[in-house]
């Protein structure tokens, strides 16, 4: 079963050319043919001379990012990207959602969606598309939220994931926050499951963990890289008997609240944020006599879900990238509440002062946009607030 | 890869413009090692073949052949262009490129906005046209001149409503040089202020560069520079403190100041011209930093300019002591290039959108003030065609009102903004 991705402005072509790279690299690591070959068959296609080629897309509104993936990951001598299998224009999309969404997204919707059935085409099965982008620009979510909204019109039964990177708190891009909630709110009703990768956390991660001294945007998407490669390469899921799993993220994520589900807890109550959903991947040596230690805990969630549904573990004795043992947790929680809360509060604010919506409005979206796409948030906010 | 055109008018337009393109041309030759037209200097310069009369273009990847500057080259006497003609950047332009008159605008606003605006259309736009024509995607228009004279103030403030009229979609970036309380011209603050009116119709951003600050730079650097400062490296062949290692080796009196300028628009541009891990082309500028259509005044802030010791880049997250304002408490837009200028290892630019530039307009107002109480020298001004009294109250208006919003902002930094209202969501 293979896996379509689809990387879209800055953020998204440097951080998929790191995800490729490590998962080439760790398909390849040692003689483990099983793994390798379902890893290869997700995201790579072998031309007749052997050589790895990604199933993927390079998407962006100016070429110079583009051009450096391409060149790094043939520098690799590894894999490379299809040599026809990106598009780009010459100028950027300014910061602006809407340039991305409005303008940029549907002038080159053949060219991209041509550009994607010819990839799909070339899979034997279809396991989903993935769409890695960034929230604070305008390529990857102005162009992005159309592209993902041209992927369901065109698949509508697949799983498509998208892979978001929010910005650091201060000091990307002024306009971060209007861009972040515009996507947001039109990803919610289009995609199966966003999965966040925050900057700012990643930051801690390598200045208190891998204590690195000057952190670069290199760091941060290795990291990224990492944690996604940790997820997505081929695991052994309960069900799976030996065969390594058809589906990336092998569980149903969506999920809708009982029409009456009891009292509602305030955002500071309790010490844990509660979860809908838990899926823990443990990979390495004796990886089946592994304790779980209490995630699978009832406390931890939401009391309309059994645990039993809501906490999924996959056991793989393959271990991943060289680590001897290695345990990943993706987690739909109350996690991301507060940084969610945070973003549409400045939201607001911004707003009320009108400060940069004539940028917005010179490139076809309105007011009533906007205050559609905070209404959405607050009830995305209100939903997982509720949470007990 | 975008491409800009630099449209340098009058003097002081021409002079610091010159310095830009000697510059530009020594930035790209310490970069481009191999001699080839890449993407880089074709966002500056084409690449045309000097043997053919048509001059034809090379495209990108080839070898440089003969590069010519995008630029357009106006001022209403001949001096400075002849100079730059004689000179060591003379291949870098092309006759088609450039439009002089013979008696100058004789600091009139007027003249150079109305007679020579009115005369020159045609010609203007032309020029204008046929350097659009030559870029694959044309992203901004530069346009450089001083607010104090005639022509750059006049007849540039022309040309920036002609490149609105003509070219709506492209980007208008203007360095409007702004004339120092002791300027010789005594009709400068008329000249500023008629422009600045045509600046906040119609530009898209304005980078502020007062001549004081300049001159204050230029005497700082000076005073470093022979000191006996322990400890502080001055890197003397740097672009930013001398235009040695460019094509024009001695100093001319104003130079150093139009280097200061120079070195603006060379950072300004860099991140679009060279890689880096967080690229900002040209139209974010005024996406990041005009947050309402009139108040797009920029003030500009270089290092190393006098602290030329070995700088620490400060980490990327600054953190600032700045009050912002309210709805935006972390304004801030960052862009990282992996290319630093000759002779450093890095630099900073920094554009701010701040109320400090509202003493810089009071002051302009109060000069402004004195001169046209009394109606002094306003013949020279409605002695010409087109000319009317309208045009200093519209644009004495138009600038009180921008005071008062500048004001305005400045007044809620004291008060404490309570939030914005949330909506609640029912069950």
């Amino acid at each position: 079963m293979s896996v379509v991705t689809v990387q879209l402005g800055q953020c998204g072509n440097q951080v998929g050319q790191e995800l490729f790279d490590i998962i080439c690299s760790d398909a390849q690591e040692g003689q483990r043919k099983t793994y390798s070959a379902a890893s290869c068959e997700r995201f790579f296609h072998q031309t007749a001379q052997g050589d790895l080629v990604a199933r993927a897309l390079l998407v962006d509104m100016e070429p110079k990012v583009i051009n450096r993936s391409m060149s790094m990951a043939a520098k690799s001598g590894r894999w490379s990207y299809g040599a026809s299998s990106h598009f780009s224009q010459k100028q950027g999309s300014g910061n602006n959602w809407a340039n991305g969404y409005c303008v940029h997204g549907p002038c080159h919707r053949d060219a991209v969606e041509e550009l994607v059935r010819r990839e799909v085409e070339r899979c034997d099965r279809l396991a989903g598309l993935i769409a890695m982008m960034s929230v604070a620009g305008g390529t990857g979510s102005g162009v992005g939220t159309y592209v993902t909204q041209c992927l369901r019109d065109i698949y509508p039964s697949s799983f498509i994931l998208n892979h978001l990177t929010w910005p650091y708190g201060t000091g990307e891009v002024i306009v971060q926050n209007y861009n972040s909630v515009l996507t947001l709110a039109h990803l919610y009703q289009l995609s199966d499951a966003i999965l966040v990768h925050e900057n700012d956390t990643v930051h801690r991660i390598c200045s208190r963990l891998l204590n690195i001294k000057h952190i670069s945007f290199s760091d941060v998407n290795r990291v990224i890289a990492h944690q996604l490669g940790s997820i997505l390469q081929p695991a052994l899921t309960a069900d799976s008997h030996g065969a390594y799993s058809r589906n990336p993220l092998g569980i149903d994520w969506q999920v809708r609240p009982p029409a009456d589900s009891g009292r509602s807890r305030s955002l500071t109550g309790g010490s844990f944020n509660t979860s809908l959903a838990n899926l823990l991947i443990l990979r390495g040596k004796d990886v089946y006599s592994a304790e779980t230690g209490g995630i699978d805990d009832p406390a931890l969630y939401t009391s309309w879900l059994p645990s039993k549904e809501a906490f999924s573990l996959w056991k793989s004795p393959v271990p991943f990238n060289k680590y001897e043992k290695s345990a990943t947790l993706v987690s739909n929680s109350q996690a991301l509440l507060r940084p969610l809360d945070d973003m549409v509060g400045k939201v607001w604010n911004m707003f009320a002062s009108r400060a940069y919506v004539h940028q917005y409005i010179k490139f076809g979206i309105s007011e009533e946009d906007f205050l559609d796409s905070f209404t959405s948030l607050e009830q995305v906010i209100s939903s997982y607030s509720q949470l007990c | 890869m975008t491409q800009s055109v630099v449209v340098q008018v009058g003097q002081c337009g021409n002079q610091a413009g010159c310095r830009f393109w000697d510059l530009a041309l020594r930035e790209h030759a310490h970069v481009n090692k191999r001699g080839l037209y890449d993407e880089a200097l074709n966002s500056f310069f084409r690449n045309v073949d000097s043997r053919k009369s048509d001059g034809a273009e090379f495209a990108v990847g080839g070898r440089i052949q003969h590069l010519k500057a995008r630029a357009v080259l106006v001022d209403m006497e001949e001096g400075v262009v002849n100079q730059i003609l004689q000179g060591p950047l003379r291949e870098v332009f092309d006759s088609t490129q450039l439009l002089t008159d013979v008696s100058g605008s004789g600091n009139n606003w007027a003249v150079g906005n109305m007679t020579y605006g009115s005369a020159y259309r045609e010609k203007i736009v032309d020029k204008l046209r046929k350097a659009a024509e030559q870029c694959d995607c044309l992203q901004c228009f530069f346009l450089i001149h001083s607010m104090g004279g005639g022509t750059g103030s006049g007849l540039g403030t022309r040309v920036l409503s002609l490149l609105e009229e003509e070219f709506p979609e492209v980007c208008r970036v203007v360095t409007s040089i702004y004339p120092s309380g002791e300027d010789d011209v005594i009709t400068s603050p008329y000249n500023s202020v008629l422009a600045m009116n045509k600046l906040t119709e119609h530009a898209d951003c304005v980078l502020l560069v007062e001549n004081q600050s300049l001159v204050d730079i230029v005497n700082k650097i000076k005073v470093m520079s022979h000191g006996t400062k322990p400890g502080l490296n001055i890197k003397r062949n740097s672009a930013v403190t001398s235009g040695q290692g460019g094509l024009s080796g001695a100093e001319k009196p104003f130079d150093a100041m139009n280097n200061i300028v120079a070195n603006l628009l060379l950072n300004i541009t860099s991140s679009a011209r060279f890689e880096g891990s967080l690229n900002m082309d040209l139209n974010e500028i005024a996406m990041n930093l005009v947050p309402f259509p009139r108040l797009h005044y920029l003030v500009p802030s270089l290092t190393p300019l006098y602290t030329l010791a070995d700088i620490n880049v400060p980490t990327r997250r600054l953190r600032p002591s700045l009050p912002f304002v309210s709805w935006n408490q972390e304004g801030w837009k960052t862009s990282l290039c992996s290319v630093p200028p000759v002779g450093h290892s890095h630099s900073l630019l920094a554009l701010a959108n701040n109320t400090c530039v509202k003493p810089t307009f009071m002051e302009l107002r109060e000069r402004f003030t004195k001169l046209y109480r009394k109606k002094a020298h306003l013949h020279h001004y409605l002695h010409v065609e087109g000319m009317e009294q309208s045009f200093f109250s519209e644009a004495i208006a138009s600038l009180n009102s921008l005071i008062e919003e500048y004001h305005h902002l400045d007044a809620t930094k004291a008060r404490l903004t309570p939030d914005a209202p949330r909506l609640s969501i029912a069950r």
